[in-house]
């Protein structure tokens, strides 16, 4: 155990979600007689899924800032029919009708944030409003029909990348991304080791780092191997293309920007944060405003792949990309949760939802069994934070390496919420703020009162 | 450990306890006995083990996540949860209060114990039970008020009214008086002699050791985890500096470190500031006040709880707190504004909240982090933050406020109380500000770490710095302050000069409502 865990030393979490991923997957694979590793079938998989896995990483952030976003499908479709109509009837270009799409999007997130944010409207409710809102305006607008869309969208959304070069026997630009995704993991590596060395770390041992980065190397082989030799005509698809480069941007994001990290402040403690010098607003507003500029973007990729965009495009697509969030270990109240664990979340109800169909199974059965994986996840962990053990998946997902702080969950820190609050102000920033205490834990034994009635 | 007890009846004996969290050995050994109705003191620097040891025995370590015996009258306990300790009479007023600030004080006093009957709380019964209990803490309240309307020094005894009602025979209270005034610990005190002599039994955790001199029978010091030694009035009167001398392991010369003030200009200046409450409209909550800063200075303010000086410092601080009325703001010479919380840290303003864990820390977050997280602009050299610097910043803070871990990318919820303190001190010292305002910089934190709190502070205003210290103990204002202005009710009353001021001058000030001298 010591030595898995000095292999992941630095960075344990995504690690060992992606072992759980393995492990689903594998499972499947011998359920099935080897029908998920398939090329084709992980192009399915890719194409099928990118859009909610987009989802999910604006709703890691909207969830880490504390509130939740219901309205994600609608904006979709409804950026959907605005782009497909545009193309349609006003023959502009198809990379203008993506601008388009995104201005849509960034216009209805303004709406949203500024409801949120400068209004105080909870999420919940201003982006239940939205629901209905932007539903109803996709069928407005679209006189509830179908429009179908021109052939480049189609790429974004379901196409595959050139083929080119000498014959490899491989698809050359899969091969070409495989390299350069192996040579991003030596020269992470390395750079660690030099960083260490800069500032005083001890680093990993040789051995560790080389075994950690051999084990990153041999899986995106695998996948190369795997995409690059695909039916004719097919590679790693462009959703999936699209989907690491939005990852790795928001991945900086959140762990390596000013923005970042004020998210993670406000969701954390808003008052703190606040008088940190924190705009509470403003980090509410761009998180609501970036939700929906992603989820107009999901829109695009979605009516790209199924070549016309429909009346209920995107229905209970908040639904899979919460549920991907909170699998992949963010806290429901805010504070907790990244982009890499909610992508690997998000693969592994992909992944579910795919190994049960192949299986043969139904819908009906599929949704039974993703409920319960669901809910199975996030009992796994309240059970091990009660028991005062690491909760495996929030602990471990938590956005800083190296925090071992086991029972540290469970008891450190009794805290009432608002010991001496006082006379606690406001200007606006701080108003509510006060109530907002970090709620580190929910299982703190003197705070076992939830839902007291109110003296009458 | 040496440790020997005259042979009056035992209360409570811990053999040998030994807590271990992951890298850090928190207590290592500890043994601990306590007599039958007395008062029983656990002294130590910030991180020793106290609340470690006391969590442990009120069950809120489980059974099993550590080693030894607790031994409650004679009978080996293991107690599951702090249910099961409270079963046996076992009480724990934590460090931080635990009550539910929205629900009235007879809901808070039976959460979780409520009194039924048919099924139904039986709400007439809790209520008379309540006035019954605080009645015999001493507190006038009406029971219907709500926990958030009443000051932290009656919270407190309601606490101990919730104790009460649940029949206890052994109270633990954890640093009970760190932040209340010195009247209302009086108070306190006094409650918890007359609880004595109706023979209850008590463990209380304190870092002002004068109160444990007036009230505790005995002592156990405990330093990095070991119970050092046992100290007993029955063999010696109790002394302030002989428990120090256990706990530093070495005597202290000075409460406050020498210091020769270089004072230079005025250059921070506000001027009939008066600011609104925000909840009750019309109420001030400062009433035209004017202060100044100079370069070098070290400025008090006094006065009681619920004066206003927080309210002022933090309406001056970006405007945190209240309705900004009128008044104005000079540094340096220029008349300036400062809506925004941002826009005071980039002037150099920096404020360190009274409040820790509401105000100053996001506990989910690391120590590292946190340190930076008042002017991340600092370990930002383009567009993203440059983790070797903030690993840099995390470490020189560590060491130059001695913060006890074995690693800043813990979280800061694996921290003592006091070292947490000293995480917000030197989140706020980062930002290296031109005026520090500090309130309540000392609460909870020990002796030791207090002179070298004072002794940062002198460094920041030796490099012409201004410093502003908001504080309800009088020692330190006269001890550590080139002038103090004291603070009633919202308006400032005076202002006292190094060498001119005492307690008494101060007292009488801080409690006078007429207008400023
Ligand atoms: N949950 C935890 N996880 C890891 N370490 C912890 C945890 N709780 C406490 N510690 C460590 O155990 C040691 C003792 O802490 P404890 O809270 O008992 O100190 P204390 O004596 O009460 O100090 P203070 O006077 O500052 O309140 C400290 O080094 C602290 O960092
Ligand atoms: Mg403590």
């Amino acid at each position: 155990m010591k030595s898995i865990r000095s292999l992941f030393g630095g960075d344990p979490r995504q690690f060992s979600m992606l072992g759980a991923l393995v492990i689903l997957i594998m499972l499947f694979q011998v359920l099935t007689g080897g029908k998920v590793l398939t090329p084709s079938n992980m192009m399915n998989l890719i194409n099928g899924n990118s859009y909610v896995l987009i989802l999910a990483i604006g709703m890691v952030m909207v969830i880490v800032v504390g509130h939740i976003d219901l309205s994600v499908g609608s904006v979709a479709a409804v950026t959907g029919i605005i782009v497909a109509l545009a193309l349609r009837d006003w023959g502009i270009p198809w990379w203008a009708g993506i601008l388009l799409g995104l201005a849509v999007g960034a216009v209805i997130g303004m709406w949203q944030g500024y409801w949120v944010a400068y209004v105080g409207i909870p999420g919940f409710i201003t982006t239940l409003a939205g629901m209905m809102i932007f539903r109803g305006l996709n069928q407005y607008i679209g006189d509830s029909n179908s429009i179908p869309v021109p052939e480049e969208l189609q790429f974004l959304g379901g196409g595959y990348l050139w083929e080119w070069g000498p014959n490899t026997g491989f698809n050359n630009s899969t091969l070409l991304l495989g390299i350069i995704a192996g040579a991003f993991v030596v020269w992470r590596e390395w750079r660690k080791r030099v960083r260490a060395a800069r500032v005083g770390f001890e680093p990993d041992p040789l051995p560790i780092a080389a075994i950690r980065a051999g084990l990153l190397i041999a899986l995106i082989s695998y996948a190369t191997y795997l995409f690059g030799t695909g039916r004719e005509g097919t590679s790693f698809p462009v959703p999936g293309v699209v989907l690491v480069i939005l990852v790795i941007i928001y991945h900086v994001i959140t762990q390596r920007t000013k923005f970042g990290r004020h998210v993670y402040a406000v969701g954390g403690n808003r008052a703190a944060a606040a008088l940190s010098g924190v705009s509470t607003k403003r980090t509410y507003f761009f998180v609501m405003a970036n939700m929906s500029v992603l989820a107009a973007f999901a829109g695009m990729m979605f009516i790209g792949r199924a070549r016309a965009s429909g009346p209920f495009d995107g229905t209970l697509w908040e639904l899979d990309a919460i549920a991907a969030v909170f699998i992949g270990g963010a806290a429901v109240t805010g504070g907790i949760g990244t982009v890499t664990g909610s992508i690997i979340g998000g693969l592994v109800m992909a992944t579910l939802n795919n190994g049960l169909q192949l299986m043969g199974a139904g819908s009906d059965e599929t949704q039974i069994i993703k409920g319960l994986v669901l809910l199975a996840a996030v009992a796994f962990d309240v059970y091990n934070k009660k028991q005062g053990r690491p909760s495996v998946i929030a602990l471990l997902m938590r956005r800083r390496p190296t925090f071992r702080d086991d029972d540290a969950a469970a008891a450190a820190t009794p805290d009432g919420g608002s010991s001496q609050a006082g006379p606690v102000g406001a200007q606006e920033e701080l108003e509510t703020a006060t109530s907002s205490t970090p709620a580190t834990e929910t299982s703190h034994p003197t705070r076992n009162a939830n839902n007291e009635r109110q003296e009458p | 450990m040496g440790v020997s007890v005259s042979t009056s009846h035992v209360k409570l004996e811990m053999r040998n306890i030994t807590k271990v969290f992951p890298g850090v050995k928190a207590l290592d050994g500890v043994d601990l006995t306590v007599r039958a109705g007395e008062i029983h003191a656990i002294c130590g620097e910030n991180g020793a083990g106290k609340s470690t040891l006391v969590k442990v025995l009120s069950g809120v370590y489980p059974h099993g996540t550590y080693e030894g015996d607790i031994v409650l009258d004679g009978e080996v306990q293991t107690f599951k949860s702090l249910k099961a300790s409270e079963h046996a009479g076992i009480v724990i007023i934590h460090q931080e209060l635990a009550l539910i600030p929205e629900l009235s004080v007879t809901e808070n006093i039976f959460l979780g114990n409520e009194i039924v009957s048919h099924g139904l709380i039986d709400w007439d019964e809790a209520r008379g039970r309540t006035t019954e209990l605080l009645a015999r803490v001493g507190l006038e309240v009406d029971p219907r008020t709500q926990i958030k309307n009443l000051g932290v020094g009656q919270q407190q005894l309601v606490e101990i009214a919730k104790a009460l009602s649940k029949n206890v025979k052994l109270l633990i209270l954890d640093e009970p008086t760190s932040a209340l005034n010195e009247s209302d610990s009086e108070n306190l005190l006094d409650l918890l002699r007359g609880l004595r002599e109706r023979g209850l039994t008590s463990i209380i955790i304190s870092h002002k050791l004068n109160e444990i001199e007036e009230i505790a029978d005995a002592v156990t010091i405990i330093r990095d985890g070991l119970a050092i030694e046992r100290l007993d009035v029955a063999d010696a009167p109790l002394d302030e500096d002989r428990i120090i001398k256990g706990m530093v392991g070495r005597s202290l010369e000075a409460r406050y470190p020498e210091h020769t003030p270089d004072i230079g200009e005025v250059f921070f200046e506000v001027r009939n500031w008066t600011v609104e409450d925000p909840t009750i409209p019309g109420r001030l909550m400062s009433k035209s006040s004017s202060f100044q800063v100079r370069r070098g200075e070290i400025v008090g303010f006094a006065g009681v709880m619920g004066a206003g000086r927080t309210e002022l410092a933090r309406s001056v601080f970006g405007r945190s707190f209240g309705i900004y009325r009128a008044g104005t703001i000079t540094l340096d010479g220029e008349e300036i504004t400062l809506p925004t919380v941002k826009s005071a840290i980039a002037r150099g303003l920096a404020y360190v909240p009274e409040d820790r864990k509401t105000l100053g820390l996001n506990l989910l977050d690391s120590i590292r982090d946190t340190i930076v997280s008042a002017d991340l602009s600092r370990i930002t050299p383009g567009l993203l933050l440059d983790e070797s610097l903030e690993y840099k910043a995390a470490e020189h803070y560590r060491k130059s406020l001695r913060i006890k871990t074995p690693d800043v990318n813990r979280g800061v919820s694996t921290l003592s109380g006091g070292n947490q303190q000293k995480v917000v001190l030197g989140k706020w010292m980062f930002t290296e500000p031109e005026l520090l305002i500090l309130d309540e910089p000392t609460r909870g934190i020990d002796v030791g770490a207090k002179y070298e709190i004072y002794t940062l502070i002198n460094k920041l205003a030796d490099a012409g710095r201004g410093v502003v210290l908001i504080s309800s103990e009088l020692p330190e204002l006269l001890g550590m302050c080139d002038r103090i202005y004291t603070v009633c009710e919202g308006r400032i009353t005076g202002e006292v000069a190094r060498g001119e001021a005492d307690q008494e001058q101060l007292m009488r000030l801080m409690t006078t409502t007429s207008s400023a001298a």
